[in-house]
Formats: structure tokens, C-alpha cells, sequence
């Protein structure tokens, strides 16, 4: 880029010029900001004021632009200039709005307004125009791992949106789970009986596809590259492997059902007429396959009664097995009473639960079994004991309070929950070294990435998404994960799992393909630039970047992958020596602006409070709350940080050393049920926040100088709850006693 | 005559009590739909009083606990405020299956003995069968006498004012006593009563 130009536009609109002496902030632009060219505007967001600002980049050759207006979230389409760089002070919400319209408030007001403007100014000077990704790749077919109902509809899906997929799977045939079924639960209306699975229509819709390929017998013996330009070997069980190449990757791999073995209380395994759930699909297709009634599995004898034990070694709180609930095995043994009662009403089916779940339109289908006469007993079995070819179920009825026993069961079926098909924990085995990469038969991807071979998982083996907001992401870009293997759900729910992943992956591939960030900074062409001269190796940014975009190359030096980036600077805020920065956001341009606040000396009884806001949750909420003109003191000073994962510890130890008098952090919830648009930023954050209490010991300062707080978006009052009692704090504390050295 | 019933019932549906409660009771065979949520007996304001929330009675019908449901004096404590037909959310009768399920344990003999409700019930439909017309006078009588002479002069002494404001007021007339007054045609109205129990047993299953 040529020449830097700087221009200032301060707008006078929405009751600005009415509250603010705008003259002053254009002076304070002029004398302070150093902005070669400023000017003030009626209504700046208006066509005439968007037509001059326009003009003066096209006449003027302006290059940086600060606009003293609303906040940078609003008005985001009038104030959108690509060519150059721009910083935006936030005087409507983050000021006008957010402070009382008295004469008492309004110099602390101004002062407001003008420390806003100064750090525009400074900012804006220290930013470029991202190029965007040099490295980008634009391949837009898809992998799909697993060949199960979630793969399948995935690739059908994708290619009904006109694009090429790969489905690989591991056994010799596709159906996966549901291929394995006699029939399924229902889904349509009336949802009464159980359907057929529909599997053998998709597979042939699946082979019938000339957008589709389809491998069998075959897994992934190595996974390389970013999203746009992912490098797959693809092992064929007959020997052989094919390099092919993708855009990005649908990791479809299902679930196994929990091992029954490790439930001999429950009879498996003592006796053939215990089964799991599986066991009793086997019988159904068997008995429907010879077109005769279910037998009893020991000797073939008639059927007369059947108990279904629900939460089978799940929902156990003993730690022993599963934890958690799998969504779909209620449902699952209502259809399979429904086997029994609707060849024949006359034999019994008790069905022993604790909780019955139904999601979705099950409450049809459990009312359909009850009305068919299929017995709901709330209860939890203690033991299931064979006697010849007849099992005694013992349980606690939880009604009645009181034990109680079902003699005389030909056949009990356990179910049990689903495992999911994750592949490797990564957090418990050891990563290879850089050029030591070998293959893991255990692991479903085989990442070459530096982080691990498989997906990262958040809890029981599930892979780790962002819940509320973005659930097919996982923590690496261009992967999605759907179906069972990213939480328990049934079939129905992969469904409509597979469908959201495969545009999310279609999504990904295309950004990829022109340079920009995936979600949630999706469209952003910044990615991070290393100094690599400054690096000294201490692997804080590979080890901490929460989506594995960082490699190391031979010479230990971290490597970075763009596509893989999310654009979130958890890189920057970790590295000691700050060589990490985007070209619009760096240690620099946050550093200059904290710096660029007039900080009043200490006999002035106007403290200064910076806080650093998490653009995502904090940042809005802050907005919203000046929007409902919730007022908060005058005396902070906020900058909006990517995620609080970016915030370098430097910006706190500057700041305090510019004699501000306290830093507020703003980020969102972490731990096991985070909020976090980039997982970990908060929760890393938060961790290098527990350790700056040496710092300020150092530095001569009370520890309250510094305070972390977790902030949701819908958090508009309490934000501004939380602000004023802080600064509250910090009257007691008193001023800095750092004033004046800076 | 009870008994027999019940020996035949028993015979029928050996240890099946959910399919006899369905073919049985009034409104018996939603006895199945109940998905245990708990609302009614929640819901009951009787709720602490009885032994056993209709939630209870369901469970212990499904569970085949026979004698403890018909004996059960449960049922008998419903004072028909429909809230739980109200809150059910699978909308069963459950006011109308309690007094189905007591009006068969009375019936097959089990219900307990000297229930309250019961004994009125019974005082109420033999009186009011009679003529068409509840006796008020002789259903007072017949209740405060039913535990003897020394008892019924007691509620007799107790009630006296109650009973003086009534007369002094002709909302009670003490020539009641020698019979009073019934519908005009009270031998058809008779047959019609005779006609629906027959209808109804035979629809239970007590007759052919």
C-alpha cells in the first residue's frame, strides 16, 4: 500500500452533536489523533456523508479511517469500505447512551467522547488492510467418513447442492447402524408403528448419484492440510491406499453400543434369552426373514413374555458406565415391544424405565405402544437371574416403593446406550514429533496436524462443539462432525445432524477458497503473521490454539495453516514475545489505543478503568445496554478484543503502568459447559489471569487491579451492574500510584 | 351373591386384574394410557389423606395387586373435584375410573367395611331407589341411628338446632318420616333402574 492518509469523520447525528461538543473531538482528532484530515458531519451514515467519506479515499487517496459515531456493530453496511482500514469510536452506545444527559455528567461525558476519539485515531494508524490468505486452496468436494444413514444423507445432501463427495467406510457395505435394523421408529405421522428404515432406498439412491463415490472396506490412513486443500489417504482393507484430495470432511462415524458383557447382573451373557437391543434387531430379521414369530433364543420355545430394561448401563451415577442418557433407547424399546405385540396382543410386554424420554414426536409413538397394551412399569431393575430357559427380573418399583419381581421372562432385552466412534483421545495419548508422524489403527482421521490424530472431545468421548451456537463445528476448521458420534441422538436426529454438517462443510470449502475465516469470524481476511526472527520456539501458540491451525516444522518453528485459523488471536495473547499479530488486530493496535487515554493525575478523583471486551458476548451486551440507556461510570474506557483468549498480558502491565487504576477482562462462560465462540479463549484467558497476581505484586499493586468476569450476551443489565461496582472497588482502593511515571 | 362374583372374576381373568379393571370398571380401559407423571396425585386436595393417588391405583393395577386396589379405601376418599381430570395431560377420567373402580369393589364384595362413603353410598341408592325421590328425613335417620340408639341420639342432640331453624323454615317436613312423596310413576321408574343395571352387567360381563 502507498502512502498512509488518515481522515476522521465525527458525526453529529442521533443526538451526538445535541450532547458532545463535536467541535472539540474534531480538534482533539486534528491536534491529538494527528488525522490529516477531519471533518464533522450532520448525519454521517446518510448517503451525502457515506458519499464523502467515499470521496475523499477515492480524491484524497485516504487509506485510514477512524468514524466517530455509533458503535462499530452498527451500521455496518453504510460504513463498509474494503480499501481501507478503519477504526470505529463508539460515542452513540458506548457513550451518549450509556451516561445520564445531566449538566453534572456532562464534562466526564465529553471526556468520554474524546478519549473514544484519541483511541480510534491511534488505532487506525496501526492497522492495514488485510490481503487476505495468500495460501488459500478452492476444492470443493467433500469427504464423508462413514457410510452409515448421517454419511449418507450428508453426501446426498451435498450433492443436491450441486457438490462432488467421497463417502469412505469401514466395513464392507453402507447402512451402517439403521442398515442393521428390522425397522425403525417412525417418522412421519401418525406415529404409530414401527417404518422401514428406508436404507435400502438410500443406498441405491447413494450408488445411483454421480456426484457420489463411494469407498467400502476402506479408512483414512492419513489426513494433511487445512480446509480447501485436505490431503486424504484412503486405506483399502485389500491393500493399496489412494491420495485424493478435498475441500473438507463430514466425520459421520457413528456409534457401538455399549458393551453388554459389563452388565452380568443384568444376565447378559449367562443365559442367550438376555440381549441387547442389537441382539433383538438380529432376532426380528431372522424370525421375519422365515417368516415366523420371535422365538426364545435358548431353545426355540414361544414367546410369552418380554421385559425391556431401560438405561441398561447408562445413566449411572456410580461411575461404573455410562453417564449419560442416550436419547433414543426408549423409543427403541417401544418399537421393539411393538415386534411382539402387533404379530400377536396376547404376549406380555413390560417395559422397566426410570425416565421415560421420548424426543421428538415420540409422545405418539409411547402412547401408541400404551394403547396397544404394552405394560410401562417405572422402575429400576436390580437383576435379572436365568433359570432354565426363563429369566426372574427383580426391580425396585419407584411408584409403589417396594420390591418387585417379573417371573417367568422368555426374553430380556437390556438397552444399552450409545459409544460414540471418536476415534483416539487425544488428550491422553502422546503426539508424534515433527517428522515422526506415524499412522494410529485406532484413530478415525489420522491428523497430521501437530495437535493430535482425531478430533478433540469435550466429554464420554464426544467430540467437542460449541453446543448453543454452532454445534456441527468442531475445534478443527473444514471438519464437521454429525450423527451419534457428536452427542447421543437417534435417527431422525442424525438425520437432520448430517444435513446441517454438510452445508456447514460446502460452507467452509467455499470461504476456504477465497481466503476467509470460517465462523464465527466468517468472511475475515486477517489471518495471524509470525516474526518468525523473534520466535523463541516455546510452542505457547501450537499448544494453545484451540484448533490445532499451528504445526511446527522441522526447525521447531510453528507453522502456520491460515484455513485452518479461526481468526480468534488466542496465538497472539499467548505469545511472550508478541511476534503474533493480524493485520487489523495486534498487541499494536489494541497497545497504542489503551495508551492513547488521557489518564487524569491523581488528585483529579477521575480514575480510569479499562476494560477489555469480548467482541462476541461482552462487547454487544455493553451496546445493548446503552441502547436501553442502562447508565454506567464514565470512567472506563472499553476496547473490544476478539476473544478473550487474544488479550496479551502486556496490554495489562502497560495499561496499569499508564496509571490506569484498574482492567476490567469481559470474556464469556468456560469450563465443561463454555460459552466461548473459540472454546477455550475464556477458559485460557482466565488461567493467565490467575497468574498475574505476581505481576502486580511486583509492580507494587493490589491484586483487585485486575478482574476477570464472566459476561453473556443477554447480560445487558448486570454488564452495567458489574462496571459500576468495580469502579466502586477501585474508589476504595484508591487512585493508582503509578500516575505520572508513564 | 358378592362372593360369587368374585370367585367367577377371579376364574376369568386369573392374573390379568389390568384386562378385567379394562372390561370391568367404567372408563377402565385407560387405566394403560397413565404415563405416571404424578399431576393427579399432586393435584388431589385430598392428596395427603389417602393411601394410595390414583398415580398409585394405576401402577398397582398394572402391577396386578388385585386385593390391595379392591380393598383399597382409597377410591372411596374422592370427593369428584375433577381437578385431576383437569391437569391430567394424557386426559384420563380418573374421577370417573375411581368411583368405577370402588363401585366394582363394592360390588365383587372386597370394598372395606364401614367406609363412610361407602355406607352412605349404599343408605343413598337403596332411599332414593324407593320412590324416585330422596326421603331426606328417613336418609338422616337411617345414618345417625346405622351405630346404634345411644349414638343416634347423640348426633340427634347435636344437630337439634339445625334441625328446629329447618322445620321452623318447612325446609323439612318431619311427615317424611311415613313415607313423603315420589315420582308419579314409580313401579316404571323401577323397571327403568332394573333395565340399566341389567344392561350394565351384562356389559361387565356379570351376565350373559
Amino acid at each position: 500500500m502507498a502512502e498512509m492518509k488518515t481522515a476522521a469523520y465525527v458525526c453529529q447525528g442521533c443526538g451526538l452533536g445535541e450532547r458532545l461538543s463535536t467541535r472539540q473531538l474534531a480538534q482533539v482528532a486534528q491536534k491529538e489523533g494527528k488525522m490529516a484530515l477531519v471533518r464533522e458531519h450532520g448525519f454521517l451514515c446518510s448517503e451525502a456523508g457515506v458519499q464523502s467519506i467515499r470521496d475523499d479515499i477515492e480524491k484524497e487517496a485516504v487509506t485510514h479511517v477512524a468514524i466517530a459515531a455509533c458503535s462499530r456493530r452498527a451500521k455496518t453496511e453504510a460504513f463498509s469500505f474494503p480499501t481501507v482500514a478503519m477504526s470505529r469510536a463508539n460515542l452513540r452506545e458506548g457513550v451518549i447512551w450509556s451516561q445520564p444527559d445531566t449538566d453534572a455528567a456532562r464534562e466526564t461525558t465529553q471526556e468520554m467522547a474524546d478519549d473514544y476519539v484519541r483511541m480510534a485515531c491511534a488505532e487506525v494508524k496501526k492497522m492495514k488492510v488485510p490481503a487476505g490468505n495468500p495460501d488459500a486452496a478452492h476444492n470443493t468436494r467433500l469427504l464423508v467418513v462413514g457410510g452409515g444413514i448421517s454419511g449418507m444423507t450428508a453426501a446426498l445432501e451435498a450433492s443436491k447442492a450441486g457438490y462432488r463427495v467421497m463417502i469412505v467406510e469401514k466395513t464392507g457395505t453402507l447402512g451402517g447402524w439403521t442398515g442393521t435394523l428390522w425397522k425403525r421408529t417412525p417418522a412421519h405421522e401418525p406415529f404409530e408403528a414401527p417404518a422401514d428404515t428406508g436404507v435400502a432406498a438410500m443406498i441405491q439412491a447413494v450408488q445411483a448419484d454421480a456426484n457420489i463415490e463411494v469407498r467400502v472396506g476402506s479408512t483414512i490412513a492419513r489426513t494433511s492440510g487445512a480446509p480447501g486443500r485436505f490431503s486424504v489417504e484412503i486405506a483399502a482393507e485389500s491393500g493399496g491406499t489412494a491420495t485424493e484430495a478435498f475441500g473438507a470432511i463430514v466425520q459421520a462415524t457413528g456409534f457401538s453400543p455399549y458393551d453388554a458383557t459389563k452388565l452380568p447382573e443384568l444376565g447378559f451373557g449367562r443365559t442367550p434369552n438376555v440381549l441387547d437391543q442389537a441382539g433383538l434387531e438380529r432376532l426380528a430379521r431372522e424370525a421375519a426373514a422365515g417368516s415366523t414369530p420371535i422365538r426364545r433364543p435358548s431353545d426355540g420355545g414361544e414367546v410369552k413374555t418380554v421385559v425391556f430394561v431401560q438405561c441398561a448401563g447408562q445413566r449411572d451415577a456410580s461411575g461404573v458406565h455410562l453417564p449419560y442418557c442416550s436419547g433414543h433407547c426408549c423409543a427403541t424399546s417401544i418399537k421393539q415391544a411393538m415386534y411382539f405385540k402387533d404379530a400377536n396382543p396376547a404376549i406380555d410386554t413390560v417395559v422397566v424405565y426410570t425416565d421415560l424420554r421420548v424426543p421428538g414426536n415420540g409422545e405418539d409413538f409411547y402412547r401408541s405402544g400404551q394403547s396397544k397394551g404394552v405394560t410401562f412399569t417405572k422402575g429400576k431393575v436390580a437383576a435379572v437371574e436365568p433359570t432354565g430357559n426363563a429369566c426372574t427380573v427383580r426391580f425396585r418399583d419407584l411408584i409403589l416403593d417396594e420390591d418387585a419381581t417379573i417371573e417367568n421372562a422368555d426374553i430380556v432385552v437390556l438397552a444399552t446406550g450409545q459409544v460414540p466412534n471418536s476415534g483416539v483421545d487425544i488428550e491422553k495419548v502422546a503426539q508424534n514429533e515433527p517428522g515422526e508422524w506415524q499412522s494410529d489403527p485406532g484413530s478415525v482421521l489420522n491428523l497430521a496436524y501437530r495437535q493430535g490424530k482425531d478430533l478433540p472431545m469435550l466429554r464420554h468421548g464426544f467430540s467437542d462443539s460449541h453446543f448453543i451456537c454452532f454445534p456441527y463445528e468442531t475445534r478443527r476448521t473444514g471438519i464437521y462432525t454429525a450423527g451419534p458420534v457428536r452427542r447421543p441422538m437417534d435417527i431422525t436426529q442424525a438425520v437432520e445432524d448430517a444435513t446441517g454438517a454438510a452445508l456447514k462443510a460446502i460452507q467452509a470449502a467455499e470461504n476456504a477458497g477465497l481466503g476467509r475465516a470460517a465462523h464465527p469470524r466468517s468472511g475475515d481476511l486477517s489471518y495471524p503473521m509470525v516474526r518468525l526472527d523473534g520466535c523463541t520456539q516455546c510452542k505457547r501458540c501450537t499448544v494453545e490454539c484451540p484448533f490445532g491451525a499451528i504445526d511446527e516444522d522441522e526447525k521447531r518453528y510453528p507453522l502456520f495453516n491460515e484455513s485452518r485459523c479461526r481468526r480468534c488471536g488466542t496465538c497472539m495473547g499467548a505469545c511472550p514475545v508478541r511476534v503474533i499479530s493480524f493485520e487489523n488486530y495486534s498487541v499494536d493496535t489494541v497497545g497504542a489505543q489503551l495508551k492513547a487515554v488521557d489518564v487524569p493525575d491523581e488528585f483529579s478523583e477521575k480514575p480510569r478503568i479499562l476494560v477489555l471486551a469480548c467482541e462476541n458476548d461482552a462487547y454487544p451486551a455493553l451496546d445493548m445496554a446503552g441502547m436501553a440507556r442502562r447508565h454506567y461510570s464514565a470512567f472506563v474506557r472499553i476496547i473490544p478484543v476478539r476473544c478473550l483468549g487474544s488479550v496479551n498480558t502486556i496490554w495489562l502491565s502497560d495499561a496499569l503502568n499508564s496509571g490506569y487504576d484498574g482492567v476490567m477482562l469481559m470474556g464469556c462462560k468456560h469450563g465443561d459447559d463454555y460459552q466461548c465462540h473459540f472454546v477455550k479463549g475464556s477458559e485460557l484467558a482466565n488461567y493467565r489471569m490467575s497468574k498475574i497476581d505476581d505481576t502486580l505484586k511486583q509492580m507494587a499493586l493490589e491484586p483487585e487491579r485486575v478482574a476477570t468476569c464472566e459476561v453473556a450476551i443477554t447480560d445487558t443489565e448486570r454488564v452495567a451492574r458489574l462496571i459500576d461496582e468495580y469502579a466502586a472497588k477501585i474508589n476504595e482502593l484508591g487512585m493508582s500510584p503509578l500516575k505520572g511515571f508513564a | 351373591m358378592a362372593s360369587d362374583l368374585n370367585a367367577q372374576a377371579l376364574a376369568r381373568y386369573r392374573n390379568d386384574f389390568l384386562r378385567e379393571v379394562e372390561e370391568r370398571v367404567d372408563e377402565g380401559e385407560w387405566v394403560k394410557m397413565c404415563m405416571q407423571c404424578g399431576v393427579c396425585a399432586g393435584s388431589c386436595p385430598f392428596g395427603p389423606h389417602w393411601e394410595h393417588s390414583p398415580q398409585k391405583l394405576f401402577m398397582m393395577i398394572r402391577a396386578g395387586k388385585r386385593d390391595e386396589v379392591l380393598q383399597s379405601d382409597s377410591m372411596w376418599m374422592c370427593t369428584s373435584c375433577y381437578n385431576c381430570v383437569v391437569r391430567c395431560p394424557r386426559k384420563l377420567p380418573i374421577t370417573t375410573i375411581m368411583h368405577g373402580i370402588a363401585t366394582y369393589a363394592h360390588r365383587l364384595g372386597l370394598a372395606p367395611k364401614r367406609q363412610p362413603t361407602r355406607d352412605f353410598s349404599v343408605v343413598f341408592w337403596e332411599n332414593f331407589t324407593r320412590n324416585g325421590r330422596a326421603n331426606e328425613m328417613r336418609l338422616m335417620l337411617r345414618l345417625w341411628f346405622k351405630d346404634g340408639i345411644g349414638a343416634g341420639i347423640k348426633k340427634a342432640l347435636a344437630m337439634k338446632n339445625v334441625g328446629l331453624g329447618m322445620l321452623r323454615t318447612r325446609r323439612m317436613s318431619p311427615f317424611e318420616i311415613f313415607g313423603g312423596h315420589g315420582v308419579k310413576d314409580v313401579k316404571g321408574f323401577q323397571a327403568m333402574i332394573r333395565k340399566a343395571q341389567e344392561i350394565e352387567d351384562r356389559r361387565r360381563g356379570f351376565t350373559k
